[in-house]
C-alpha cells in the first residue's frame, strides 16, 4: 500500500466520528468539486531518479530516468502527471522543462548545452498536490566519437569497400571483367550514328537535380562516353542544364572528351548550356529547343521529376531515338512508355563502367556485385530462419 | 484593380503554354522565353536571399564564424570559371562537391538501399503476401547482377525480376498520372473559377 494510502487510511481512522462523516458524506453530494479540495496529500515522489549523458549521440542530450512514483498505477493511482524541473546548481532554482504524462519513466532531454553540469528532479502531480524527488547528481552532455548502435551500417561499408578495392585492384593488374549485356547502352552508338546521318544534333539532358546528387553524377559520366561519339563522328550535340554547377562540370566532362577523341577544335561553350533552375521553365524550355531542332537522338540520363512525361513525349513526337536512365522509380514508368530504351535504377550507374571499360569503374560495378551476392545470401538464410520462428537474426539488420 | 491584371496575364499565359499542345507557335515561343527568363531571375534572387545570405553571408560577416571562409574560398574557385586563363581552379570546387557526396551518400544509400531493405524483406513465409514480397525482393535483385549473364536459372530467375518491377511500374504508372491529373483540374479550376468566374 503506498504511503499516500495509508496516509489518506489514517486521516479516515482519526476523523472517525459519524457526525463528521456524515458532514463529509453531505458535502460530497453538495458539491463533488469540495470533495478534491479534500485531497490534501501528494503523491509519493518518483524513486531512483538517474541522469546520464545520452550514449551514441552527437551531443546535447541528456536522458533521465526513474522509477514510478507507487500512486502511479498502484496506491491511490492518482497520477496525472511527472514534471521533469532542471538547475545548473544542485539547490536551485530549478525551472519546469517539460510535463510527461502517468505511466512515464523515461525522458530525453535534447536542449542541453554540450559540458554544462545539470541537476534533474522529477516532480509528480495527482493534480492538485505536487512532490518532488531529490536531486539528481550532476551531469553533462558531450559528443560521442562513435554511434555503436550504427556498427552494423560500418561493418556493410567496409566490406562493400573492401570488395570495390578488390576488383579495381584486380581490373587494373589486367584481369578482364565481365558485364553483362545493357539493351539500352548498345544502342548508344545507334543513336548517335543515326544523328550523324541525318545531320541533325544529338540532345543529352542530365536530369534537374545538382551535382550533389549520384544520379547526376552517374548522367554525366555518360555524357563523357556520349560526347566522345558525337566529336568522333563529326555530330552535333546539345546539353541543356539547369544548373549552374551541372554547367560547368558538363563542360569540363564534354571539353575532356572532344579532346580524348583528337577533336578538340569540335569543342565550344554552348554546347553545354544553362536554361533555368525553374524545373516547369526547363521544361518548357527543353520542349522548344526540340521542337525548333529536331534532334536525331536524345538521352535523359539523371535524376527527374514530372517533368520526364513532358520531355520525353515531345522527344517522341519530333521522332528522336531516346534512350533514358533513371533511378527515380516513380518517373520509369514515363521512360519506359515512351523511349525507345530505358536503364532501370542501377544499370544507370553500371552503364559509364560499360561504356568505358575503364578499370575503376567496372571494378566498381564487381564490387558492388559482391554486395548483392551477399545481400541474397542473407536474405535466403533470413527468411529460412524467420520462418523457423528464430528472430534474432533480423535484428542484426536494424539500423538507427 | 491588380489583382485582375494579374489573373488575365496568369490565364493568357496559361492558354499560351496549352497552346502547344496543338504546334509550336510564336505565343508559345512567347510564353516560353518568358517563363525561362522569369524564373531564371527569380532563381538567382531566391539562391541569394535563402541559400547564400543565411548560410554563408550573415554567419561568416555578422556573425564571425570563420571556419565558413572554406566554403567561401571555394566558391570564389567556382567563380574563375568567368576567367578563361585560370578557369581551372574551378576544378578544385567541383572534384570537392563530387567527393563530399559520394562519401556522404555511400552510407546514406547503404542504409535506405540495402540494410533497412534487407530487414524488411526478411520475413516468414506464413502469409502469402510474405513469399510474394521475398520472391520479388531476390528475382528484382538477381535482375540487377552484372557479374553473370542472364541465362539458364538465373536469366529465368532474372526475367521473373523484370516481371515484377513491370508491374510495379504500371501501379506507379497509374498513381502518378492521377497526380497529373490532378495538377490539370488545379489549372482548369484556375481558368474556369478565378478567370472566368465560372466555378463558384
Amino acid at each position: 500500500m503506498s504511503e499516500k494510502l495509508r496516509r489518506k487510511g489514517r486521516g479516515c481512522r482519526k476523523g472517525g466520528l459519524i457526525p463528521l462523516a456524515a458532514f463529509i458524506f453531505f458535502l460530497f453530494l453538495w458539491d463533488g468539486a469540495w470533495a478534491e479540495d479534500l485531497d490534501t496529500l501528494p503523491p509519493s515522489p518518483p524513486r531512483e531518479v538517474t541522469a546520464f549523458d545520452t550514449p551514441n549521440d552527437a551531443g546535447g542530450s541528456i536522458t533521465l530516468t526513474w522509477r514510478k512514483s507507487t500512486d502511479d498505477g498502484t496506491g491511490a493511482g492518482d497520477v496525472t502527471a511527472y514534471i521533469i524541473l532542471r538547475a545548473e546548481r544542485k539547490e536551485g532554482p530549478y525551472k519546469e522543462i517539460t510535463k510527461l504524462p502517468a505511466g512515464a519513466v523515461r525522458y530525453e532531454d535534447t536542449t542541453t548545452k554540450d559540458g554544462v553540469d545539470y541537476f534533474y528532479k522529477v516532480s509528480v502531480s495527482d493534480g492538485v498536490n505536487i512532490s518532488e524527488s531529490p536531486p539528481s547528481q550532476a551531469v553533462h552532455s558531450k559528443a560521442q566519437w562513435f554511434n555503436f548502435k550504427r556498427l552494423n551500417m560500418l561493418l556493410a561499408g567496409f566490406i562493400l569497400s573492401l570488395g570495390i578495392v578488390y576488383f579495381i585492384s584486380r581490373a587494373r593488374a589486367g584481369k578482364e571483367l565481365y558485364i553483362r549485356k545493357i539493351a539500352g547502352l548498345d544502342a548508344v552508338n545507334e543513336a548517335v550514328g543515326r544523328a550523324t546521318e541525318m545531320g541533325r544534333k544529338v540532345f543529352f539532358i542530365p536530369g534537374i537535380l545538382d551535382l550533389d546528387d549520384v544520379q547526376t553524377i552517374a548522367g554525366l559520366s555518360i555524357l563523357g562516353q556520349v560526347a566522345k561519339l558525337t566529336a568522333e563522328y563529326g555530330t552535333k550535340l546539345e546539353v541543356p542544364v539547369c544548373r549552374s554547377v551541372v554547367m560547368v562540370t558538363a563542360r569540363e566532362t564534354v571539353k575532356e572528351a572532344y579532346l580524348d577523341s583528337g577533336h578538340p577544335d569540335a569543342y565550344n561553350d554552348e554546347i553545354v548550356h544553362y536554361l533555368t533552375d525553374d524545373q516547369f521553365g526547363y521544361a518548357a524550355g527543353v520542349d522548344g529547343l526540340m521542337l525548333r531542332e529536331k534532334p536525331a537522338a536524345i538521352f535523359y540520363q539523371g535524376a527527374f521529376y514530372a517533368e520526364s512525361l513532358i520531355l520525353a513525349e515531345t522527344g517522341f513526337s519530333v521522332g528522336a531515338i531516346q534512350i533514358a536512365g533513371t533511378a527515380m522509380p516513380s518517373q520509369l514508368p514515363f521512360f519506359i512508355t515512351a523511349c525507345d530504351y530505358t536503364l532501370i535504377g542501377e544499370e544507370l550507374f553500371a552503364a559509364s563502367a560499360y561504356l568505358s571499360r575503364e578499370p575503376r569503374a567496372l571494378g566498381s560495378i564487381k564490387g558492388q556485385d559482391l554486395g548483392k551476392a551477399i545481400i541474397l545470401f542473407i536474405l535466403g538464410l533470413g527468411v529460412v530462419l524467420e520462418t523457423l520462428g528464430i528472430t534474432g537474426f533480423s535484428q542484426l539488420f536494424t539500423t538507427q | 484593380m491588380a489583382d485582375t491584371i494579374g489573373i488575365w496575364v496568369a490565364a493568357l499565359l496559361t492558354l499560351f503554354i496549352f497552346s502547344f499542345l496543338y504546334k509550336d507557335n510564336p505565343l508559345y515561343k512567347m510564353a516560353e522565353h518568358l517563363f525561362i527568363g522569369v524564373s531564371a531571375g527569380y532563381w538567382v534572387s531566391y539562391l541569394y536571399q535563402n541559400v547564400f545570405k543565411p548560410n554563408l553571408y550573415n554567419p561568416l560577416f555578422h556573425q564571425g564564424k570563420l571556419l565558413l571562409i572554406i566554403p567561401l574560398i571555394l566558391g570564389l574557385m567556382m567563380v574563375m570559371r568567368l576567367f578563361p586563363k585560370i578557369g581551372w581552379i574551378s576544378r578544385w570546387s567541383i572534384a570537392f562537391i563530387v567527393g563530399i557526396t559520394s562519401g556522404y551518400y555511400l552510407i546514406t544509400y547503404l542504409q535506405t538501399n540495402a540494410v533497412d531493405q534487407v530487414r524488411a524483406s526478411l520475413l516468414n513465409f506464413s502469409q502469402i503476401n510474405n513469399i510474394i514480397l521475398v520472391v520479388g525482393v531476390l528475382s528484382g535483385l538477381i535482375y540487377f547482377f552484372f557479374s553473370a549473364e542472364h541465362r539458364g536459372v538465373l536469366g529465368g530467375t532474372a526475367k521473373l525480376g523484370i516481371w515484377f518491377l513491370m508491374v510495379a511500374f504500371g501501379a506507379s504508372f497509374g498513381y502518378t498520372v492521377m497526380a497529373r491529373i490532378s495538377l490539370l483540374i488545379g489549372r482548369m479550376q484556375f481558368l474556369l473559377g478565378d478567370w472566368l468566374g465560372l466555378l463558384h
